[in-house]
């Protein structure tokens, strides 16, 4: 393994983190905005309970993925963001908007106030999961050429396997979400809320498994040598997410909450490294590999040792805010 | 293949969207960031007090200030992220011949600021669940990561203003040292200044909304507790600004001549040069100026003979606009001065009487003291970025060079504006119902 590849794979460990907390606190806004007047309140508190300790650390793997990318692999960086610079932009308004419109809705009291601001956390949590999984759609079907805003502005996010990868993005972060409160509906001791999440659990999870399955034919037309590596050396681990997919649904038929949080993060986390194996060794399909997009060495060292002694001191720190989190609702 | 050679440079007809735009994203993120540097301290400070022997008005201060510090370091936090995404979007040239160069600074920023996301959470939810002295410890890390991330992006900005730790030939980077970037020239004086004015900014920025406390109810213990905590802090730091500015500016006079020159309007190199205050420079010579004979070269050399190199060595496409940072810096400086005569007020009045001055003038310039020191920070970034002009890289790359190829940027430009605006309104009407909600103690019997 180079150390141009072992920054990559901590990159990706970075990416894959996002995916399941950041992508769950996104879920959650989903849940949020289609609470309904029912439970709306109780699922709303939930919702404030649980993520309002942690969004804004597991937002921070985001910019880490980022600035790791412009240092290690410069022109990846600028090749992607000057040709994805709409949905980018998009994403960028999107994160804005959905983190105060979260952190206003807790600050205030007002009933009407907190409606409004709710409604903005909740569409922004749809809109910016759907432009990243665009973002990623763009990428993996080798829409991103090398060079300064070189690929088509509009054709690079606006096409079948960017609105596949957009709408999977959105339904996947609602399944975590859904996954995870229902665990955490347990803690409230309220039964309807516990089965008010565990119902949604099931419901976005047999959609988005059903769209996983028609995305193949999507990603087959769209994108062949997505296709063929993730038929090929990829294969495992598509195998792999759609059985702890499968095993998610049983164990929340079954109430088992707990495990299923586990094979749900597995099955998600499997879609982002299936994804990453089937384009190695390219980082812009088709054009330019990991190799050739390296910077020079001395910076990939340096990174290194950064990304390393800062694992050091983020992992320990974000365990013992996760501990404290779970600790306060008990 | 060589990467670097498919980014080639364009014309970009919306240049000015692409400035204007990164301009308003850093001006309106440093504002609420200084905050996320700064203001932790006074929190801790407060909890400290009232874990020590303060008693109910320092706890009362301690979680009202904790409650604001939550709501501005969210606003903080979303607002920076765009920054990360504006230097691929708008500056991507930049990004793919430096990225690997200035990168490494940012990623320990990244680090730097996680740290201090994952203890604001800590801290914050930790309050009542947490033994108080732990809890007290876990602050530390807000802080020390709050200050670690400011010295680490501004440490990006000072190789911008002094590029080192690179070859370049024909456009293409070679024998790149990360560490040689993130230590370069102008680091020590730039992180200093600027960690500086966000501890300022926050003090005399807390220190504001709490006279304005006052002047509606002067008998408040709460406000005049928090006043005191949060001015003293900006006030005792004052006079060390004045000190690093002065560095600063001794460094601009070896290290980036020209920006000295635009600071001060000077367009011819001499011996000898005056000390220009306020003043209009236009068509290549200051008006209404008063000026100090020799004075610039006894400040920028500490010798009255010394030469100071004028606008004139440069061709006029390789000269800053002259008129804005000169101005900028004059703002910088007086708001400076007059912070550092409130200060003096402040300490005169303390040394005869044991408390604050009682005077009306004396509350309003406090309440004007929290946005002007506001005003000075971007006065000071003005001087800074607009000095440079017209290189992104000082003398290396020009701003034109580093643009993105995309069409359409005044679209994002004006989105943003808008976005901003909603983003601001939020943000106050937040923070004035946050403040309304919370008591109030009311005059003491």
């Amino acid at each position: 393994m180079t150390t141009a590849d072992a920054i990559l794979f901590l990159t990706w460990a970075g990416l894959t983190a996002y995916a399941l907390f950041g992508g769950a606190d996104f879920g959650a806004g989903f849940w949020d905005l289609t609470a309904g007047r029912r439970q709306g309140a109780a699922i709303r508190d939930l919702i404030e309970d649980t993520i309002g300790p942690v969004w804004e650390a597991n937002h921070v793997w985001l910019i880490f993925a980022i600035v790791v990318v412009w240092t290690a692999f410069p022109v990846v960086f600028a090749a992607v963001a000057s040709t994805l610079y709409i949905p980018l932009t998009l994403v960028a308004i999107g994160i804005i908007l959905r983190g105060s419109g979260f952190a206003f809705r807790k600050s205030v009291a007002d009933p009407d106030l907190r409606r409004r601001f709710g409604m903005i956390f909740g569409l922004s949590s749809i809109v910016t999961p759907f432009f990243l999984g665009a973002i990623a759609g763009g990428v993996a079907s080798g829409r991103v050429p090398p060079g300064n805003a070189a690929g088509d502005p509009i054709g690079s996010w606006l096409n079948p396997t960017s609105v596949l990868g957009g709408v999977l993005a959105v339904g996947l972060c609602a399944f975590l979400a859904a996954v995870y409160l229902t665990s955490d509906a347990r803690r409230t001791g309220d039964a309807a809320l516990v089965e008010a999440f565990r119902g949604r659990a099931l419901a976005s999870g047999l959609t988005v498994g059903t769209g996983a399955l028609l995305g193949i034919v999507v990603i087959h037309a769209d994108a062949p040598t997505l296709f063929a590596g993730l038929t090929a050396g990829a294969l495992p681990l598509v195998v792999l997410s759609a059985v702890t997919g499968i095993a998610s649904l049983a164990l929340l038929a079954r109430r088992r909450f707990a495990l299923a949080r586990g094979t749900a993060g597995l099955a998600v986390g499997a879609v982002l490294w299936g994804w990453a194996v089937a384009q190695y060794p390219y980082l812009l399909v088709g054009s330019l590999t990991i190799d050739q997009a390296a910077g020079p060495p001395a910076t990939l060292t340096a990174l290194l040792i950064s990304l390393l002694v800062g694992a050091v001191l983020v992992v320990p720190s974000m365990v013992a805010l996760f501990v404290l989190a779970q600790r306060s609702r008990a | 293949m060589n990467a670097i050679d498919v980014f080639s440079a364009v014309d970009q007809p919306d240049l000015w969207a692409a400035r204007a735009q990164m301009a308003l994203s850093l001006a309106w993120h440093i504002v609420i960031a200084c905050f996320g540097v700064g203001f932790p301290t006074l929190v801790l400070i407060a909890e400290y007090r009232s874990r020590h022997g303060g008693g109910a008005v320092y706890d009362a201060l301690a979680h009202r200030w904790a409650k604001i510090l939550g709501i501005l370091f969210a606003v903080g936090a979303v607002s920076g992220t765009i920054l990360s995404f504006e230097m691929g979007i708008l500056w991507p040239r930049l990004m793919a011949t430096f990225g690997s160069v200035l990168g490494l600074p940012f990623a320990i920023e990244g680090i730097a600021f996680f740290i201090e996301a994952i203890f604001i959470g800590i801290y914050l939810y930790g309050w009542d669940r947490l033994p108080p002295t732990v809890h007290l410890l876990t602050g530390l890390p807000v802080v020390v990561g709050g200050i670690a991330s400011a010295w680490f992006v501004v440490t990006a900005n000072a190789w911008l203003n002094q590029p080192v730790g690179f070859t370049l030939t024909n456009g293409v980077v070679s024998g790149v040292d990360p560490w040689a970037a993130i230590l370069n020239p102008a680091t020590p004086v730039e992180t200093t200044h600027m960690i500086l004015a966000a501890f300022m900014v926050s003090g005399f920025g807390v220190a504001a909304a709490h006279a304005w406390g006052l002047r509606r109810n002067p008998a408040s213990q709460l406000h005049r507790t928090g006043f005191l905590i949060a001015f003293s802090l900006g006030a005792i730091l004052t006079p060390a600004q004045i000190v690093v500015g002065d560095a600063a500016a001794q460094f601009l006079a070896t290290n980036q001549p020209i920006k000295l020159a635009a600071i001060e309007g000077l367009y011819q190199s001499q011996r000898g040069a005056p000390l220009s205050i306020g003043g209009i420079p236009v068509d290549g010579a200051m008006h209404f100026a008063l000026q100090i004979p020799d004075g610039l070269s006894l400040l920028a050399f500490r010798d009255p003979n010394a030469l100071v190199v004028g606008l004139d060595t440069v061709p006029a496409a390789d000269r800053p606009p002259v008129l804005p940072v000169h101005l900028a810096f004059q703002v910088m400086v007086a708001i400076g001065f007059g912070l550092l005569a409130l200060g003096a007020w402040l300490a005169w009045s303390w040394w005869r009487r044991r408390d604050m001055p009682r005077s009306r003038r004396f509350i309003l310039a406090a309440i004007a003291a929290g946005p002007g020191a506001v005003v000075a920070m971007e006065a000071g970034w003005m001087v800074t970025e607009l000095g440079r002009q017209p290189w992104i890289v000082y003398r290396v790359m020009r701003v034109e060079d580093a643009v993105t190829a995309a069409r359409g940027l005044p679209i994002g430009f004006f989105t943003l504006i808008g976005v901003y605006l909603a983003l601001t309104a939020g943000t106050i009407l937040v923070l004035r119902r946050t403040l309304a909600a919370m008591p109030e103690d009311g005059p003491p019997s």
